[in-house]
C-alpha cells in the first residue's frame, strides 16, 4: 500500500454547473504520497477548473470520472470535508473577507478540525502563527488585518502560503500562487513550502504555473501540461524547460477542441 | 386568553423558541386605553399630582395624534392596543419559577453563555443577582461620589425636583404619538444622575437594578449627566427577551452637559410578534460628546432612530446602530443628527443584516440650521443581504440651511457571495460557520465598540442564526 496515490484523479469530466459547457474532458492524474507534481497549460486550458473540482467549488459539477483522496471518493464530498480531510487550495484569485482578521480566520479554521467540545489552545496557536509568519518573513501585524482586504496581489499569495503553512494540509493544490511576486518573495514563498515538506516529508503538491521558475525552487517529480481539458504530456522537470523554450503551439494544434 | 398566551418565538426564527406560559398576575388594569386606566396607573405608583396631570395631557394628545404612515407596517398594531394591557405590576410579572422556564429557553441561554442568574432575570423569574455583591461595592462608590442610579419611579419619589426640572424636557409627550402614550403609561426604566465632573469607570447596568422594575413595556428613562463628567449606561443583551408583551414603546431622555462624556448601549433581541417602537433622544451641550451603540435583533416591527441634537459649540454626537432582520421581521432603524451651533460634528455608523424574508431600512435626518457654521456630519449605512428574499432600503434626509456644512453621505449593500462561502470551506468551516464569520467580520467596526461580554454574545447569537438559515 506504500505506493497508493493520495490523490487519484481518473478520466474527470466536468462542465460548468449552470451551462453546458464542458471544461475538463477526461483529466488523469496520480499523486503519491510525497509528491511533488507541477501542472503547466495555456490561458483557460483548465488548470483552474481542475484545482477547483478537486477543492468542491459549486461552480463545477462532475460529469464523469473519478476523484480519490487517500482511498475516499472526495467527488462526494462537501468542500469543508475535503478540507478537514486534508485538501488544501491556495487560490489563483484568494477573496477578500472584510472584518475577519487573518488571526482570527485561521483560528476558526483550526478550531474545525479538533473533537466536538474540543477548544483550541489559543497560546499554542499564537505560537504557531507567528513561527509560521517568521518563516514567510511577514510582519507580525500582519496577522490582525482583515482577510485580504486591501492586500497586494503579492501580500494575498503569501497569505494563502500561510493558511498552508498553518493547516498543514496532506495536499496543497497551489493554483499559480507564484504569479504576481518578486523574485524575493518567490524564494520565500518556495521556502514555505519546503519546509513543511521538511517537517512531513510525505505532504504532497499540485503546483499550477505559467513559469518554469518557481520549479527550480520547488523541484517537481513530475510535470503534466494541460491542454484544452486534458492531460497531454506528463514527464519530469525537463517538460518544463521545453515547455519554457517552445510554447505551446505544437501541443495546440494536436489536441484543438 | 389571559393567562395562556402563546408566545411565539424568542426573536429568533421559525417559532422554534416558542411557549406557552399559565401565569396570572396579580394586578393589571383591564385591556385597552382610557384615562380611568391612567389614572390608576398613577395611583398605584404613589404619584404626585403633577404627574397624573402629565399623564392626563399625554393621553390625550396620544389620542389625538393619527398613527404614523411611514416606517413600517402598523396596519395591525391598533388591534393589538385593544388587547394591550398597559400595567402589569412589575413583582407579578416576576411570579414564574425557573422549572416553568421551557428547556429549549434554558437551552438557548446555555448556548449563548449567559450567566445562570442573568438567565433567571431574562426568563422573567426574578432571582437574586449573583453578583448582587460587586453591585453594592459599586452602589457605594457611585453613591459615595453623588451618583445617582435608581428605577424612574424612585428617580420620582427620591429626587422631586431634579425630577420634575428634566423630565419631558428632552422628549415632550407632543413628540410623536408613541412618545405620547409612554407619557401617558410610562412604568419602569431608569433615573441616572451623573454629578459635575464625576468620572465612571464601571458602566452603569440595568441589570444591576434588580427587584426593581427592569424592562418596561413601556419603559422611561431619564439620564443627566453633569458638566465635564464621563460615563456609560449598558441596557438590555442579546438574549431573546421572555416576555409575553407583544408591544414595547420605551422614552430615553439624556441630556449631556457642558463638556460631558455619555455612551448609551443598548442591545436588545425582541420575540418575534413584538412591536418595538422607541424614541431615544439626547441633548448635547457645549463641548460635549454623546454616543448611541445601538443593537436591534428580533421583534416584528422596530421603529428606533436614536437622535442627537447638537445645541452648543464644538458638541459632537455619534450614532452606531446594528439591526438584525430574521423571516418576517422588519427593522426600521437608523439615527438622526440635528446641528443646531458652530462647529458641531457628528457621525452615523449603521449596519444591518436581513435573513430568509427579513427586510431592514436605514432611516436617517442630518439637518443643519443656518448658523451652525463648518457642521460635519458623515454618515455610512451598509446592509448585508443573507437571502435572495432578504430586502433593504435607505431613506437618508438630508436639510442643510447651513452653507460652510460639510455632509457626507455613504450607503453600501452586499450579499454573501459564493465565492466568499467556497473560500471559507475550503478552510474547512461548514456553511453556517462561513456564514457567522462573514456576518461577523462585517459588523465588526461596530461589534469592537461593544463591551466584551456583549460581543460575545452577540457573535453565539449570530452563530445560531446562521445555522438556522442553512438548507
Ligand atoms: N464559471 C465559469 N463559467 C463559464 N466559463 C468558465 C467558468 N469557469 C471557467 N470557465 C472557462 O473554462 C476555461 C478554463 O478556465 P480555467 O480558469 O480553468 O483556466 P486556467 O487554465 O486556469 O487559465 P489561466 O491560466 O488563465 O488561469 C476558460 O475558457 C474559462 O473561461
Ligand atoms: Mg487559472
Amino acid at each position: 500500500m506504500d505506493d497508493a496515490p493520495i490523490l487519484k484523479v481518473a478520466g474527470l469530466r466536468a462542465k460548468v454547473a449552470d451551462e453546458d459547457l464542458e471544461i475538463l474532458k477526461g483529466v488523469d492524474l496520480a499523486i503519491k504520497p510525497g509528491e511533488i507534481h507541477a501542472i503547466m497549460g495555456p490561458n483557460g486550458s483548465g488548470k483552474s477548473t481542475l484545482a477547483k473540482v478537486i477543492a468542491g467549488h459549486p461552480a463545477y459539477e462532475p460529469t464523469g470520472g473519478s476523484v480519490y483522496f487517500r482511498g475516499e471518493d472526495l467527488l462526494d464530498m462537501e468542500p469543508d470535508e475535503r478540507a478537514r480531510a486534508g485538501v488544501f487550495m491556495a487560490f489563483q484569485y484568494p477573496v477578500e473577507i472584510p472584518g475577519v482578521s487573518i488571526a482570527n480566520f485561521l483560528r476558526t479554521a483550526l478550531q474545525t478540525r479538533l473533537e466536538d467540545g474540543e477548544e483550541l489552545d489559543l497560546f499554542d496557536f499564537q505560537e504557531l502563527l507567528m513561527e509560521r509568519m517568521e518563516q514567510l518573513e511577514m510582519d507580525p501585524s500582519f496577522a490582525q488585518r482583515p482577510v485580504n482586504d486591501g492586500f497586494s496581489g503579492g501580500e494575498k499569495k503569501r497569505n494563502e502560503i500561510l493558511q498552508m503553512a498553518v493547516l498543514k494540509p496532506a495536499l496543497a493544490v497551489m493554483d499559480e500562487t507564484d504569479s504576481g511576486l518578486d523574485i524575493d518573495a518567490l524564494k520565500i514563498v518556495a521556502n514555505g513550502v519546503n519546509t513543511l515538506r521538511r517537517e512531513s516529508p510525505d505532504k504532497s503538491v499540485l503546483l499550477i504555473t505559467h513559469y518554469q521558475r518557481i520549479l527550480n525552487h520547488i523541484i517537481p517529480d513530475v510535470v503534466h501540461v494541460i491542454v484544452n481539458g486534458r492531460i497531454v504530456e506528463s514527464g519530469g522537470p525537463e517538460v518544463a524547460l521545453e515547455l519554457e523554450a517552445r510554447g505551446y503551439e505544437e501541443y495546440r494544434k494536436a489536441h484543438a477542441a | 386568553m389571559p393567562g395562556n398566551e402563546v408566545i411565539q418565538g424568542l426573536g429568533l426564527d421559525d417559532y422554534k423558541y416558542g411557549f406557552v406560559t399559565d401565569s396570572e398576575p396579580v394586578f393589571r388594569t383591564r385591556p385597552g386605553l382610557d384615562a380611568e386606566i391612567v389614572e390608576q396607573i398613577s395611583a398605584r405608583k404613589d404619584e404626585p399630582e403633577w404627574m397624573l396631570k402629565r399623564r392626563l395631557k399625554a393621553l390625550r394628545i396620544y389620542e389625538s395624534k393619527p398613527m404614523p404612515k411611514w416606517g413600517g407596517d402598523l396596519s395591525e398594531l391598533e388591534d393589538t392596543l385593544r388587547q394591550t394591557y398597559f400595567y402589569v405590576k412589575p413583582q407579578e410579572q416576576m411570579e414564574r419559577s425557573w422549572d416553568d422556564v421551557p428547556e429549549n429557553i434554558k437551552e438557548t441561554f446555555e448556548r449563548l453563555g449567559i450567566p445562570e442568574a442573568e438567565r433567571k432575570i431574562l426568563a422573567g423569574v426574578g432571582a437574586q443577582y449573583d453578583s448582587e455583591m460587586v453591585y453594592h461595592s459599586l452602589k457605594e462608590e457611585w453613591e459615595a461620589k453623588g451618583v445617582i442610579f435608581d428605577s424612574i419611579e424612585d428617580g420620582l419619589k427620591n429626587h422631586p425636583e431634579l425630577f420634575r426640572k428634566h423630565f419631558g424636557t428632552v422628549i415632550p409627550a407632543a413628540d410623536n404619538k408613541f412618545a405620547a402614550l409612554n407619557s401617558a403609561v410610562w412604568s419602569g426604566g431608569s433615573f441616572v444622575y451623573i454629578p459635575p465632573g464625576v468620572e465612571l469607570e464601571t458602566p452603569l447596568q440595568a441589570y444591576f437594578r434588580v427587584n426593581q422594575e427592569r424592562l418596561g413595556q413601556f419603559e422611561r428613562t431619564l439620564i443627566i449627566a453633569g458638566e465635564g463628567s464621563r460615563a456609560h449606561y449598558i441596557e438590555g443583551c442579546t438574549a431573546p427577551v421572555y416576555s409575553t408583551d407583544s408591544f414595547h414603546s420605551g422614552v430615553i431622555e439624556i441630556i449631556v452637559n457642558r463638556d460631558a462624556y455619555f455612551r448609551y448601549t443598548t442591545i436588545q433581541n425582541w420575540s418575534n410578534n413584538m412591536y418595538n417602537l422607541v424614541t431615544q433622544r439626547a441633548l448635547v451641550h457645549q463641548g460635549a460628546h454623546m454616543e448611541w451603540l445601538d443593537g436591534n435583533l428580533g421583534s416584528k416591527l422596530t421603529m428606533k432612530y436614536p437622535s442627537c441634537y447638537l445645541m452648543g459649540e464644538g458638541a459632537h454626537g455619534e450614532i452606531l446602530s446594528i439591526a438584525y432582520a430574521g423571516d418576517g421581521q422588519h427593522q426600521d432603524t437608523g439615527g438622526k443628527v440635528i446641528h443646531v451651533a458652530p462647529h458641531t460634528s457628528s457621525s452615523i455608523v449603521s449596519k444591518s443584516i436581513s435573513k430568509g424574508t427579513g427586510r431592514s431600512s436605514y432611516r436617517g435626518l442630518c439637518k443643519v440650521y443656518d448658523g451652525a457654521t463648518n457642521a460635519r456630519s458623515n454618515v455610512e449605512c451598509d446592509a448585508l443581504l443573507i437571502n435572495e428574499t432578504s430586502r433593504t432600503d435607505t431613506f437618508p434626509y438630508i436639510e442643510i440651511d447651513e452653507k460652510s456644512a460639510t455632509v457626507g453621505h455613504e450607503a453600501t449593500v452586499s450579499k454573501i457571495g459564493a465565492e466568499q462561502l467556497f473560500y471559507l470551506m475550503s478552510r474547512g468551516m461548514d456553511e453556517a460557520e462561513a456564514m457567522a464569520l462573514i456576518v461577523r467580520g462585517f459588523i465588526e467596526p461596530i461589534a469592537k465598540e461593544l463591551p466584551l461580554e456583549y460581543a460575545v454574545e452577540l457573535n453565539r447569537l449570530i452563530e445560531m442564526e446562521m445555522e438556522g438559515s442553512v438548507g
